[in-house]
């Protein structure tokens, strides 16, 4: 696999594949924690990490264990445990070991199992055919994308606070009204990647 | 239970509009974005999430006493994911046009916060009965939002309303955007506005996106803060 198709893989993952805007995979923390831009950026890194550790976990699982023996159809059980597990893992661990950060992202921890975004990129990896390496950079680029969309959502949400919005569309309709404005500009990205590496 | 014991009726219709899962409740957005291009994929993964709660919600209740409260969550999304596993390969083996429809938000349906935070909040604390009355409301509450939003979306976006041809563009040029996903967002927003308005003429709160309807609320500090127990 060469440098530009990862790169492709990657650019994709975060612009026009982008998880929240185009996919609809993890929604609820995308409309429930991107008040402030702080915490979408913790939140943002909490699911960055859990997706490729997860990635990194589920691919030679998926390939060597459950291919190998024709098991193919436990997959949604499987991944949901690892990940349930794994999240479980990384607290533990940093807890004990990086409590700065436990003190910074430990919070959305528990929150991340049930995220879909996370079994969503670890299933997808499995069915688009990706190898080892691109399911990582995949899985790399699906949380940056999650971050650039938290990020920006922040900001927008930032100016609602002081726009004068009529009474019926306050609070959460006019959140999804706004999400669907940025969502149009990411459309604007449709084709760029590749375009860029033809 | 301090409050008044409700009826099967009463358990079974909540779902259906006053406690609506998605345009009250506001759970389960994700697929109810993702999959709304078309009414059917509205009423197939409708169909799909009620039949995978009336079950995790039956066998949830039946274990209800031994599971140890401590890794009730885990035990629940093993439960859930069992059924999920069994309607992914039925619909696989029956309905393939539908399989591809869905495409990976039909095992996505594990981690829809509204079958664990139906099991976390009712199923866990009630009998088999209501608990499968529960699921069945809920699954089609859930259902009629999807299908809903489905044909808004496919109505304006496409002409047609569960592929019968309505307005081939004689009438008006349908509108792509509303298929596209900022129509999914916008469709939503305005459902929303609409039942808040709705609410509000009954003297009832806004639909707010709030932790305390969050099925991780127990085990998150975030929503202590928030203000729920």
């Amino acid at each position: 696999m060469s440098i530009t198709g990862l790169l492709s893989i990657f650019l994709a993952a975060i612009l026009t594949n982008n998880y929240i805007l185009s996919k609809f995979l993890g929604i609820c923390p995308f409309l429930g924690v991107s008040k402030k831009l702080d915490t979408a950026v913790s939140m943002s890194a909490a699911v960055i990490v859990v997706m490729v550790v997860a990635t990194a976990v589920t691919w030679p699982i998926q390939t060597f264990l459950l291919d190998r023996f024709g098991l193919g159809y436990l997959q949604t059980i499987v991944f949901i445990l690892i990940i349930a597990a794994l999240v479980q893992f990384i607290e533990t661990f940093m807890k004990k070991n990086m409590p700065p950060l436990y003190q910074a992202l430990g919070v959305y921890l528990p929150l991340i199992t049930t995220n879909c975004a996370v079994l969503g990129v670890t299933t997808l990896n499995i069915s688009s055919g990706y190898n080892y390496i691109e399911s990582l950079i995949n899985a790399a680029g699906s949380g940056f994308g999650f971050l650039v969309a938290m990020v920006l959502f922040a900001g927008v949400r930032g100016k609602l606070e002081t726009a004068d919005i009529p009474k019926t569309l306050q609070g959460l309709p006019i959140t999804l009204v706004s999400a669907s404005i940025v969502a149009c500009s990411f459309l604007g990205f449709g084709g760029l990647v590749d375009g860029i590496f033809k | 239970m301090a409050k008044k014991q409700k009826s099967y009726g009463e358990i079974l219709t909540a779902g259906f509009i006053k406690e609506n899962p998605v345009l009250r409740l506001v759970l389960g957005t994700c697929p109810t974005l993702a999959v709304t291009t078309q009414a059917f994929n509205g009423l197939g993964m409708g169909a799909a999430a009620t039949l995978v709660l009336i079950g995790s919600n039956a066998v949830i209740s039946l274990l209800r006493n031994v599971i140890p409260d401590k890794v009730r969550i885990p035990a629940f999304i093993t439960i859930i994911a069992g059924f999920v596993t069994i309607i992914q390969m039925l619909v696989k083996a029956f309905v393939p046009a539908l399989d591809s429809a869905l495409g990976i938000y039909l095992p996505l349906i594990v981690v829809n916060c509204i079958i664990l935070g139906r099991a976390e909040s009712f199923a866990s604390k009630n009998k088999v009965v209501p608990s499968i009355l529960d699921g069945l409301g809920m699954g089609i509450g859930f259902t009629i939002a999807l299908v809903l939003m489905g044909s808004i979306r496919e109505l304006i976006g496409n002409g047609s309303i569960f592929g019968f041809v309505v307005n081939n563009g004689s009438i008006i040029q349908p509108m792509l955007i509303l298929i596209l996903p900022p129509g999914g967002f916008f469709v939503f927003g305005m459902l929303i506005a609409l039942f808040n308005r709705l609410a509000e003429g009954k003297g009832k709160e806004p639909a707010t996106l709030s932790c305390c309807n969050c099925p991780q609320a127990a085990s998150c500090m975030k929503a202590s803060e928030g203000g729920c127990e």
